[in-house]
């Protein structure tokens, strides 16, 4: 049911782990609904340095976490917020239609770190 | 790569004596049992040869037996049968909130259809009330409908009791045995059992063929209407190599059950012993000891369970989960749900049923692999981060 790309997300999640001095962490889902997924960035500029995540939930949920790391190393935060949970879909070639909306919230995670991250900075400025 | 099954709760592989008694209904025995002539008389006479075996597992009479199509069908039929059929003695309904979904939304749709229904919730266990169901009757009842173990978690309902209360209470009782047939003795006329549903895919025939026992003099109207089958009561031309199938799982049923029931029960409280000595942090889901000799069902904490079937499944062992994930549906299992058991917890829940060809070698495989699946999910988790601290 799961296409080749979100089995080896899943199978071999990248940047699984957590950041201990992370610039912004947002957190996403709630344990009701299965998926829980939490996104940790550094920044380095205006550049996402690095970005490590620990997620309880399904494959998809798992593997659209991966693949949300993988997508933002190395980009702009203003290139950060235009990725879409359906762009992380897309890049796993697809999700099966239940878990569109259920198990697809790693972008959500991500804009919650990036907004973590400004509200840190503008509270320090 | 190794093949492992566990998960004869969803479906069984075809015995192979039932497969060789069935395969001649499908190459040369043709022909319609209905019919006056030569091509009828084989298939008509292993009808009613696959009758009484049914009834005598069940301990009732053949004419008490009618085949049908699924375990859904025959609880579809008892409930909507019965229920028409004394729509002019009340309108009250009785079942629990654990019930397969085939009783469950049968009494939901009744409900739409004009009928109350009371839905009995259960302990921790999955166990219900006996006083509860007592209060719960009232003259207008006319059908409880309470199942002999669960599906997802193996719990034995105190049928006799149940049984005991409804012939004292003068409401029928329909048990959907569906899980139980086959590995815990079923007598109806002991049990006070008025209707019985059971299916042959559970019970190691294939599927299509079910079994529902309506107790002589229980009025009930046809789901089917057509001809004359099954005594006018399930019209259609009746599936005989199914019908054969599950005479003779039911023939092999009788004659194993004590040595299949003590062989899976030693495997199946193996894997509970070593998972519980391996791994950390693991619920056991529904009652300790009235529970089928097939089933362990196990919440392991921090994770959920979809993650973990597909690991295993990645391993060659094939098991199911309470997870909204593989329920196909937002929420996680209704059984669970009602047990009172957290959502975190229930979406972590893995079912392995255990069957007559599973082996020490099998246990000791899942034994093997398991432990790593866990603590590999547990390590990507932040609840489980949290416990860790």
């Amino acid at each position: 049911m799961y296409s080749e790309k979100v089995m080896d997300h899943f199978m071999n999640p990248r940047n699984m782990g957590e950041i201990p001095d992370a610039d912004g962490v947002g957190t996403v889902g709630n344990p009701a609904c299965g998926d829980i997924m939490q996104l940790y960035i550094k920044v380095e500029g205006n550049v996402i340095k690095d970005v490590k995540f620990k997620t309880f939930g399904c494959g998809a949920a798992i593997a659209t976490s991966s693949m949300v790391t993988e997508l933002v190393k190395g980009k702009t935060l203003e290139e950060a917020e235009k990725i879409s949970n359906k762009t992380v879909a897309e890049a796993l070639d697809g999700l099966p239609p239940i878990k569109m909306h259920c198990s697809n919230l790693a972008a959500d995670a991500l804009h919650a770190a990036i907004e973590d991250y400004r509200k840190k900075r503008a509270s320090k400025a | 790569m190794k093949r492992i099954y566990l998960d004869h709760n969803a479906t069984t592989p075809v015995h192979p004596e039932v497969f060789e008694a069935m395969v001649p209904y499908l190459k040369d025995e043709w022909g319609n049992p209905s019919s006056i002539h030569w091509a009828a008389r084989e298939p008509k006479k292993a009808i009613d040869s696959a009758r009484e075996k049914v009834a005598a597992l069940l301990g009732c009479e053949a004419n008490e037996i009618v085949f049908t199509s699924c375990g859904s069908e025959s609880n579809n039929f008892a409930i909507k049968g019965v229920a028409d059929a004394l729509r002019g003695k009340g309108n009250h309904i009785i079942t629990t909130s654990v019930e397969h979904p085939s009783v469950l939304n049968t009494c939901k749709f009744m409900e739409r259809e004009g009928w109350e229904v009371t839905f009995l919730p259960v302990d921790p266990y999955g166990m219900i009330d006996l006083d509860q169901l007592r209060d719960s009757i009232t003259d207008k009842t006319i059908l409880v409908s309470i199942m002999f173990a669960n599906n997802e978690t193996g719990t034995i309902f105190p049928v006799e009791e149940i049984g005991k209360i409804t012939r004292e209470k003068g409401v029928l009782f329909h048990c959907d045995a569906v899980q139980a047939v086959g590995k815990v003795p079923i007598d109806v006329k002991r049990l006070n059992i008025d209707l019985l549903s059971l299916s042959g895919h559970k019970l190691y025939a294939p599927k299509g063929v079910g079994a529902l026992y309506v107790r002589r003099g229980v009025r009930i109207t046809p789901l089917i209407h057509g001809g004359h089958q099954e005594r006018n009561r399930r019209a259609g031309t009746e599936n005989v190599a199914g019908i054969v199938a599950l005479g003779k799982a039911c023939e092999i049923a009788m004659r194993d059950m004590d040595e299949e029931v003590a062989h899976i029960t030693r495997l199946r409280d193996k894997l509970e012993k070593g998972i519980m000595e391996r791994i950390e942090h693991v619920k056991l889901n529904g009652h300790p000891t009235k529970r089928l000799p097939t089933t362990l069902n196990v919440s392991f904490m921090y994770i959920e369970g979809e993650s973990i079937l597909l690991n295993l499944d990645m391993k060659g062992v094939a098991a199911s989960s309470g997870s909204a994930c593989t329920s196909g549906s937002l929420e996680p299992s209704h059984v669970l749900m009602a047990m009172g058991v957290p959502p975190e917890i229930a979406h972590g829940s893995v079912r392995f049923s255990l069957g007559r060809d599973n082996t020490d070698e099998d246990i000791d495989y899942v034994l093997e692999i398991l432990p790593p699946i866990v603590e590999r999910l547990r390590s990507m988790s932040p609840l489980y981060a949290k416990v860790k601290g």
